[in-house]
């Protein structure tokens, strides 16, 4: 029987090193399944981890890949800190595409200088919306966040089908189901250096994904909003003790998480297809969700947790390329550190015992129990 | 053609029929397990090599039950042995089993098995119109609805089932009562991997004998939809089953004969019907208490 | 309301008795050498007030918990009970305070689950059905639990007791929860398990309900028993000296009488109602008082009768329905939520420190920023000032002797003392005009209970009105200017401190109080 005491304090060694070690048993259990299953470990660490980093466009590639997970996550972390639990944010980006699309599509005549922040807005508000949904059902009638949202990931992204499929198909697209191209206001260019020119395909949204992460972690930290989320999260009642009310705390952020998938639905479109289709997202909504993670919900964590599993993603590519492994290998890797993170985190907040029990112990039903009398 | 038609439905609706029992059995002990599409997949891999290697789609059966079996056991240390949190467990559950199972499957990328082949019951079979349809289908299909039928009568008529709901409903009364919380959780957990391994098996063995990665397309997904439809209950497995799966063989028909509706909203109805139900549910406290597991994805510290 | 007690020779070996039973969790001693013993036949009350270590003890008999130090007697052999089935095995039935009941499921199969395996579901409901007529307990096997009525569903954990035919039931509480007739049934239903041979521990605090059952009571104070003895024949008087104890007596006053001409109302509460919000809440019933500036006013009694219920209404947690019920020097802060009325300066201290008063996993600046963000002082546009918020924290550790480990610790390193130190300094150096507190001492040493209380009577010097909640008659007496009782959601009148004894306020925590006119 494994019994755990909370731990008095968390001291800030043990939360620092226990992502560090984590990552490392990662790469050492990744390269034991590796070395089992017949391919060489060393050969698939360096082209998962090293080889992507091999040139400055790589490096910047690895950010633009990193880009709709930090936006993402960064919301996510809001959300999972107040203990709300937003599952639906593939379905969000979706949203946020078509509506940023919808903008860039049918409104083209908005000055040039508009048409970016109208975008944006259009965006926020279409991943708020359906953030919204799970939100009210939660507050109104109780109904659990996570299936709602995941449900309705599965409704966004037959709707976008039946928009790219049907009446919003570019008539000259050869029956191909693509809208039609937006116009250059509507894109995201490449960021262009003067003498050095673009690197890569670095475009201003990872600019913009790295401010955002950075004006997230100063409301998180800073403010009354990141103070009540937190406070919420971790004991609601001491929250309404404070003044702040439950129902609101829960909106607010599934609206705040909403609108950053959305931004990032849009940022993914306007940057690097130009149109839209019926696949926006990639699984991003659900990889973001363990960015969130292997950031411990901190903002700033964000961008180095996105740049981590950006690496894994690239990393993959390469695999699949270099060594023939199959795509889905990143996951290996993903999941192999959240797992050993969220068993960190257990280890930072309690202190684990492993009892064994003694074997007259267990024939006669014994539970050991520790509370509070 | 209609035949054909129901037949398909019936099969597409088997895999989603296996993993939707054992999620059910992991739920109703008050467990969310996000990462049955990890663990299809795993079945899946595991029937595929094994039944490659051995010629024996059976013994491709089997390890396959015992992968999922497996990948379920590590959700289980982490969620309840060291109290991570479900739905980050899951999620991580699910990330790790698509990854592991491309890596073993990619050897066998472009191979083919001989599957499963259909067994007719005998007298039954010659039935008219059921006889094709319901008897003749292969031992897995069979085993999926006996699995069913099973669940069915062990959650309401056997104590061990009892004891099941009682930790689902409850878990401080359960263990006030001297119950062993996780104990119980943990068989669920494992019975829940068990299911869907075999829910994966399905695919390369039956419905299309290859091994592709990420071939299981959101079924593992689909079947955590599947278990909330039915409101937690086997009986309803069946028909939401049949539904889900049957969607896209719905709009086929409809596409054929030329039904207003566009397809993509038909499809999105299992999904709306869902959060319908889920709200209906929840709305009314004593159905809610009646129907989902009062205590469903609730880390339970308290004892150990 | 006598009971015939069944003769019982003195030589019969008691069903169960402890002997030097001690449990510790951590520092705190829940159970300090308890010793007595429950004899066959005997329906034996277990007094004292909240923490006092009644729960403590019965989950230690009924093998929830296992003891450091100590012995039970089963019967007279030594046992050691290991866990909630080998306890039903040997004979001890136990209904919890708040049930262990499973909502979703039937009364048979609720039932089914406390029995050992076996057993077939249709003959349970036959055997349901007997043992219903045999002690008129009305149990309908087929309903299910979540459709019953609170005091049905007690039957139905008496009843699941019962069926496994225990030497010793215990019950936790019961009567908080049920009506004066449903009361009279529990008893009759008890009496005849009692006449059977059978033996009852009976955890409760209502003298009435102890005179008129109970043969004999163990009272536990900070996890001693302080007195085991017959209860037969004594007056309620008697038995809230019994309750209250014989130290009590010896409290000294440590403020001088009748200093205090009338001083004019801070805060004046006027027919405060509050239905029942759940089968456990109490309802608050008709409450009027005021809080008068310089004056500290001590509402005694035991957990369980409205304290949480008035808090909650005091804090603003929850808000009266109209308004005009609780006015703050002539302003109608009723409809304020808690922020609003720390702006109007109420300063609030909960009960529990952890998870409600404080947050445990936050820095003590954090918590400090808890009750101060609304204030305007740590905030300016939303974003705060982490420099103002140290600087408080620092100023309440400073001024209230609070031990740390550290500059800023998280509130979980701090002791219990300690932490109370820090939370009702929090509110004291805002010097709000009223004060509500809520056991204020409770689980704290000695010396943070001296700081605490000094620094209340130091707030009511400034002029400013204090509303105290506590359960420990010694500090009440120790203290308060004036008292009032609460019990079962009602106000007794406010009455000066100097001229009411000890004996009157346990008599009132009881709920003797010829005051009262018709029964609830």
């Amino acid at each position: 029987m494994i019994s755990m005491t909370p731990r008095k304090d968390i001291s800030m060694q043990r939360t620092v090193l226990t992502p560090v070690f984590s990552v490392l048993l990662t790469l050492c259990v990744g390269a034991g399944i590796f070395a089992v299953l017949g391919y060489d470990p060393s050969a698939a660490l360096y082209q998962f981890f090293v080889a992507p980093l091999s040139r400055p466009d790589q490096v910047a590639d690895l950010f633009v890949k990193a880009c709709p997970l930090i936006i993402i996550a960064t919301g996510l972390a809001f959300c999972y800190r107040a203990n709300v639990w937003n599952i639906g944010a593939e379905g969000q980006i979706v949203m946020g595409a078509v509506c940023a699309g919808g903008v860039a599509l049918f409104f083209p005549a908005i000055p040039d200088l508009l048409m970016m922040p109208a975008m944006i807005i259009a965006a926020m508000a279409g991943g708020m919306a359906l953030a919204f949904i799970p939100g009210i059902l939660k507050t109104r009638f109780n109904t659990n966040e996570i299936l709602v949202s995941l449900m309705l990931t599965y409704v966004a992204a037959l709707f976008i089908d039946w928009l790219v499929r049907g009446p919003w198909r570019d008539p000259e697209s050869f029956g191909f189901p693509l809208t039609k191209s937006y116009g250059d206001a509507a894109l995201i260019q490449r960021v262009e250096l003067p003498g050095i020119g673009t690197i890569g395909q670095l475009h201003w949204g990872v600019v913009a994904a790295l401010l955002l992460a950075v004006a997230a972690y100063f409301v998180m930290s800073k403010t009354v909003f990141g103070f009540q989320v937190k406070v919420m999260g971790d004991a609601p009642r001491a929250g309404r003790f404070s003044g702040f009310n439950p129902a609101r705390t829960t909106l607010g952020v599934l609206c705040l998480s909403g609108a950053c998938a959305g931004v990032a639905g849009m940022v993914e479109v306007s940057a690097n297809m130009g149109q839209l289709q019926p696949e926006v997202s990639f699984g991003y909504g659900f990889t973001a969700i363990i960015v969130a993670f292997l950031a411990r919900l901190n903002p700033l964590g964000v961008i180095m947790a996105g740049l981590v599993v950006a690496l894994a993603e690239l990393g993959g590519d390469r695999a699949q390329m270099a060594l023939g492994m199959p795509k889905v290998v990143t996951g290996l890797f993903t999941g192999i550190l959240l797992f050993l993170l969220l068993a960190g985190e257990t280890f930072n907040r309690y202190h684990v015992q492993i009892n064994w029990p003694r074997f007259d112990q267990l024939k006669s039903g014994q539970l050991k129990s520790d509370e509070e009398g | 053609m209609m035949d054909a038609l129901i037949l398909t439905v019936i099969l597409t609706s088997i895999p989603l029929i296996l993993a939707a029992t054992g999620e059910l059995i992991a739920e109703r002990s008050g467990v969310l397990n996000l990462g049955v599409e990890g663990m299809m997949l795993m079945g899946a891999v595991a029937a595929f090599a094994i039944t490659s290697l051995s010629g024996n789609p059976y013994l491709g059966v089997m390890a396959a039950a015992a992968a999922g079996a497996m990948t379920a056991a590590i959700f289980a240390v982490f969620t309840l042995g060291l109290a991570t949190n479900q739905v980050a467990t899951g999620l991580a559950l699910t990330i790790f089993g698509t990854g592991l199972s491309g890596l073993v499957g990619a050897p066998f990328v472009g191979g083919t098995v001989d599957g499963l082949q259909a067994v007719s019951i005998p007298v039954l079979s010659d039935l008219p119109v059921l006889g094709g349809l319901l008897f003749q289908l292969d031992l897995l299909a069979y085993g999926a609805f006996v699995m069913l039928a099973l669940v069915a009568w062990f959650l309401n008529k056997s104590r061990a089932g009892l004891i099941l709901r009682a930790v689902g409903n409850n878990h401080d009364s359960a263990h006030a009562l001297g119950y062993s919380v996780l104990r119980v959780r943990c068989a669920a957990v494992i019975f829940g991997g068990l299911m869907a391994g075999l829910a994966g098996a399905y695919l390369p063995l039956v419905l299309t004998p290859h091994w592709s990665e990420g071939m299981t397309a959101g079924r593992g997904w689909i079947a955590l939809a599947l278990v909330v439809f039915a409101s937690w209950m086997p009986s309803r497995i069946l028909i939401g089953a049949l539904l889900f799966g049957g969607i896209t063989i719905i709009q086929l028909v409809g596409q054929a004969r030329g039904w207003e509706m566009p397809s993509q909203f038909l499809s999105m109805l299992p999904y709306l019907a869902t959060i319908a139900v889920l709200v209906l549910i929840s709305r009314d406290r004593n159905f809610a208490l009646m129907r989902a597991p009062a205590h469903l994805g609730r880390i339970f510290i308290g004892t150990r | 309301m006598t009971h015939a007690h069944s003769a019982i020779s003195a030589e019969t070996a008691p069903v169960l008795e402890a002997v030097g039973i001690t449990k510790s969790f951590g520092d705190f001693r829940a159970n300090d050498a308890v010793s007595f013993a429950i004899k066959p036949g005997e329906i034996h009350a277990l007094l004292g007030e909240n923490g006092a270590g009644k729960s403590t003890f019965v989950k230690l008999v009924y093998g929830l918990l296992q003891p450091d130090a100590g012995q039970f007697f089963w019967h007279g052999k030594p046992l050691t009970i290991s866990g909630p089935q080998q306890a039903r095995h040997l004979g001890i039935g136990m209904v919890f305070q708040h049930f262990s009941l499973f909502e979703s499921l039937s009364v048979a199969e609720n039932i089914q689950l406390a029995l050992p395996a076996g057993e077939v579901l249709t003959s349970l409901s036959a055997r349901i059905r007997d043992m219903s007529d045999a002690y008129g307990l009305a149990v309908d096997p087929d309903a299910y639990v979540y459709d019953l009525s609170v005091g049905q569903q007690q039957r139905v954990e008496v009843m699941r007791c019962l069926l496994q035919n225990p030497s010793l039931l215990i019950m936790d509480e019961p009567t908080s929860v049920l009506t004066p007739q449903e009361t009279n049934q529990l008893f009759a239903v008890l009496r005849r398990f009692a006449d059977k041979g059978m033996a009852v521990l009976f955890i409760s605090h209502k003298l009435d309900e102890i005179r008129a059952l109970t043969s004999r009571a163990t009272v536990l104070r900070r996890g001693r028993n302080v007195g085991t003895m017959d209860t037969k024949g004594k007056s309620n008087r008697q038995l809230a000296e019994l309750m209250v104890g014989s130290e009590v007596a010896d409290i000294n006053r440590h403020k001088e009488p009748g200093k205090l001409a009338d001083t004019p109302p801070v805060c004046r509460i006027t027919k405060l109602q509050r239905p029942k919000s759940t089968a456990f809440a109490v309802a608050l019933d008709d409450i009027s008082f005021s809080a008068n500036a310089g004056e500290i006013l001590a509402i005694a009694g035991i957990s369980g009768n409205g304290q949480d219920e008035l808090m909650a209404a005091l804090s603003g947690e929850w808000q009266p329905p109209t308004g005009d019920v609780i006015v703050l020097e002539g302003k109608d802060i009723s409809h304020f939520d808690p922020a609003a009325r720390r702006r109007a300066g109420v300063g609030v201290v909960p009960e529990e420190r952890n998870g409600h008063a404080a947050v445990p996993s936050m820095r003590l600046s954090d918590n400090a920023l808890l009750t101060h963000h609304s204030l305007g002082q740590t905030v300016r546009h939303g974003v705060i000032d982490h420099a103002a918020t140290k600087a408080i924290a620092a100023q309440i550790i400073q001024a209230f002797d609070v031990r740390v480990p550290n500059d800023d610790p998280m509130a979980a390193a701090l002791s219990g003392g300690n932490l109370q130190k820090f939370v009702v300094g929090r509110e004291i150096l805002k010097s709000p005009r009223l004060l509500v507190v809520a056991q204020p001492t409770w689980g704290v040493d000695v010396g943070a209970a001296v700081s605490i209380r000094t620094a209340m009577l130091d707030l009511a010097a400034n002029g400013s009105a204090v509303i105290m909640i506590s359960q420990d008659l010694e500090e009440v007496f120790a203290i308060a200017d004036k008292i009032a009782v609460l019990h079962d959601g009602r106000l007794s009148d406010v009455m000066p401190a100097d001229q009411v004894t000890a004996e009157q306020i346990g008599l009132l925590m009881g709920g003797d109080d010829a005051r009262r006119g018709a029964s609830r």
